[in-house]
């Protein structure tokens, strides 16, 4: 399946299906990103219940130093 | 006291947490600082180098409010969509609107700060825009309902303190909501300064965290704000152009 994961394309593999298995896949579920799936954010409680499906536009996003 | 948006801060150091030298260093400045609320940015993840440490780690997150900003953000839709971000995170719901319109000064751009602000407002954040340092434009954010109001001292970084005290004093005696000067400040004399003309706060970074010595200078800026709010309460003597002398005239034993 190919993504836009923050602006550039990927290919993960097809058994992602969801938000969650997104970020697991990456080893990002412990992180404190936030996820927005085609410009539309995706509450943390629902992770599980975004599907993840080809060419999606994906932005993981998370607090930095910043003044 | 400070108080944004009925909550109360003992602290009126709010401290920036970029361009540090190491977390550590970091750490030891904000715990010195005694500062309550800790500005971020939101930006993408590295998603290769998960392991990567983050700041935000290694601090306990209730201990402190955090004030995401939306740095970037040229348009308000732009801001809108970064405040968002940054409240879905769970851990705030507080947002620095902050629109650059000028990427060579990072001079706020007054219209899309205003417009970004009252979307916000609307969507129910507690909105703390930072603003160049207009009386008119401080009154118009004031009115829409923001929860305080940080007009710059000098451009982000510069370090030149209070470019223009007058206004900052026009903007604090009209005030109605908390004045937290933003941006600029280089020195402690220049923390000291914005609080004894009435600021309620101060928010620096760079003055900090690009000091020879980002904790010793943390701790300078907390005691200068201290001192300025001080004075400022106390009341100053006016200025005169004689002298007045201290010691009583009457009873010199010479002449």
């Amino acid at each position: 399946m190919k993504l836009f994961i923050n602006g550039e394309e990927m290919i993960v593999p097809d058994d992602v299906t969801n938000v969650e298995e997104l970020l697991d896949y990456f080893k990002l579920n412990n992180k404190a990103g936030i996820v927005e799936r085609n410009q539309v954010i995706v509450d943390r409680s629902l992770h599980a219940e975004e599907a993840v499906t080809n060419e999606d536009r994906i932005e993981i996003v998370h607090f930095v130093g910043g003044g | 006291m400070l108080t944004i948006a009925n909550r109360n801060f003992h602290s009126r150091l709010l401290l920036g947490t970029g361009k540090y030298p190491d977390y550590s260093i970091q750490k030891q400045a904000v715990d010195v600082s005694e500062a309550e609320i800790l500005t971020f940015s939101v930006r993408r993840m590295n998603i290769f180098e998960a392991d990567q440490p983050n700041f935000l780690e290694t601090i306990d997150t209730d201990q402190y409010t955090l004030l995401p900003n939306t740095a970037g953000a040229k348009t308000a839709e732009e801001a809108v969509r970064t405040a968002r971000l940054a409240k879905a995170s769970g851990l705030c719901d507080m947002i620095k609107v902050e629109v650059i319109g000028d990427q060579r000064t990072l001079l706020p751009d007054p219209i899309e700060t205003l417009k970004a602000s009252e979307i916000l407002l609307e969507k129910g954040f507690i909105v703390l825009p930072y603003t160049s340092d207009d009386v008119m434009l401080a009154k118009r954010l004031q009115d829409l309902g923001v929860h305080a109001i940080m007009p710059g001292a000098s451009p982000i970084g510069s370090g030149q303190g209070i470019i223009n005290p007058l206004n900052l004093q026009f903007i604090i005696e009209q005030s109605t909501v908390p004045v937290i000067v933003d941006a600029g400040i280089g020195s402690p004399t220049d923390a000291a300064q914005a609080m004894e003309i009435g600021a309620d706060g101060v928010l620096l970074n760079t003055a900090v965290s690009q000091a020879e010595d980002p904790v010793k200078m943390a701790r300078a800026m907390k005691l200068s704000i201290e001192g300025g709010r001080l004075g400022y309460e106390a009341g100053r003597i006016p200025k005169k152009t004689y002298a007045t002398a201290s010691s009583p005239t009457e009873g010199m034993s010479i002449g």
